[in-house]
């Protein structure tokens, strides 16, 4: 390449990169963090059911099986706003283990008596305990873990059938 | 102006609230140290939730979490750096407001510099060209070029 194109190429690759990591910003969701447990297995835990005090769920309940861990409150209007979709998620053979957050347990049977319940494990985290491990910061967030009990994706706020049309699906599809 | 309208005027001037920073919470420590390094961390532990916040200024229901665990931590004898890499390990580097020096920090700190010194380099190389492309006149040129200011000069 001679020395003029060289003078003419350079400045416009680098406007272009430029261009377009400052596009990609644009449209980046600077609250939606990565989290650092992708890859590792779930935290160690032992938790309630949320039905019966006396009965005890730990990590085991990840082995064997891909999944969706689905991290919801009472509190939190976005989790009633995508319960139905994974009400209708559940109908299709999704499993989904549900983890209510920081809670009051008698209104989240309730509201699993009167919305449904899609879940398949149901576990009581009344102070957090699990969450704080995963390093959940706001609900709903639904991570993805593989039959190996290994967190593989993680999204934050609900799951519509768009983006589970989109991304979601084929990623929970890809689980192995 | 009455009088005791004027000094209850002046009485109400004081009576500006003061606002707290941070969120009033009654901790018991067992050491001076504890209570500093506990101020410490909740000043440098940003919020997850509620971003531009460090956990001792947000009220939010998580940052309140972190803030409990980091008083737990602290006050079973924990150091800094656990504290920081228990946050870390759950929360990522975005946790902490003073951040450690990762690859993808560096570039954030460096490429500006890199930038100006490149635009620098570019302006220098441009000046020395156009010095050095100044054509100087062979002494064919310098003789037409006498001529021509002899017969401006004849024509005055």
């Amino acid at each position: 390449m001679n020395k003029r194109a060289m003078y003419f190429l350079l400045p416009l690759i680098a406007f272009l990169f430029m261009a377009v990591f400052l596009y990609r910003g644009l449209y980046s969701d600077a609250t939606e963090l990565e989290s650092v447990l992708i890859g590792k297995p779930v935290p160690q835990f032992t938790l309630q059911d949320i039905y019966q005090q006396d009965k005890q769920h730990d990590a085991a309940i990840f082995k064997g099986q891909p999944l969706l861990l689905n991290v919801w409150a009472t509190w939190c209007p976005t989790c009633r706003a995508e319960h139905t979709f994974l009400n209708s998620l559940a109908a299709q053979g999704v499993k989904i283990v549900g983890l209510n957050y920081k809670d009051d347990r008698s209104k989240a049977i309730k509201w699993l008596e009167q919305l449904g319940n899609p879940y398949q494990v149901n576990l009581y985290d009344g102070k957090g305990l699990l969450a704080l491990d995963l390093g959940v910061y706001g609900a709903p967030e639904t991570y993805f873990i593989d039959s190996q009990g290994v967190i593989r994706y993680r999204h934050v706020g609900d799951v519509n059938a768009r983006n589970w049309q989109e991304t979601l699906g084929p990623i929970f599809s890809g689980l192995e | 102006m009455n009088k005791h309208l004027r000094s209850i005027l002046v009485a109400l001037c004081f009576c500006v609230p003061l606002v707290a920073n941070a969120a009033i919470e009654a901790h018991e420590f067992d050491s001076p140290e504890q209570e500093e390094l506990f101020r410490e961390l909740t000043r440098e532990l940003r919020c997850p939730k509620c971003q531009n916040n460090n956990i001792s200024d947000s009220n939010a229901g998580l940052a309140q979490d972190l803030r409990e665990k980091t008083y737990q931590m602290v006050k079973s004898g924990s150091d800094k750096q656990q504290v920081l890499d228990y946050m870390v390990a759950r929360y990522g580097n975005f946790v902490r407001y003073d951040p450690p020096l990762t690859p993808a920090v560096l570039t954030l700190w460096l490429a500006p510099i890199g930038i100006i010194f490149i635009g620098g380099f570019t302006v220098w190389r441009l000046a020395r060209r156009k010095k050095s492309a100044q054509p100087e006149l062979d002494s064919q040129e310098q003789q037409r070029l006498a001529e021509l200011l002899k017969q401006t000069e004849q024509k005055k």
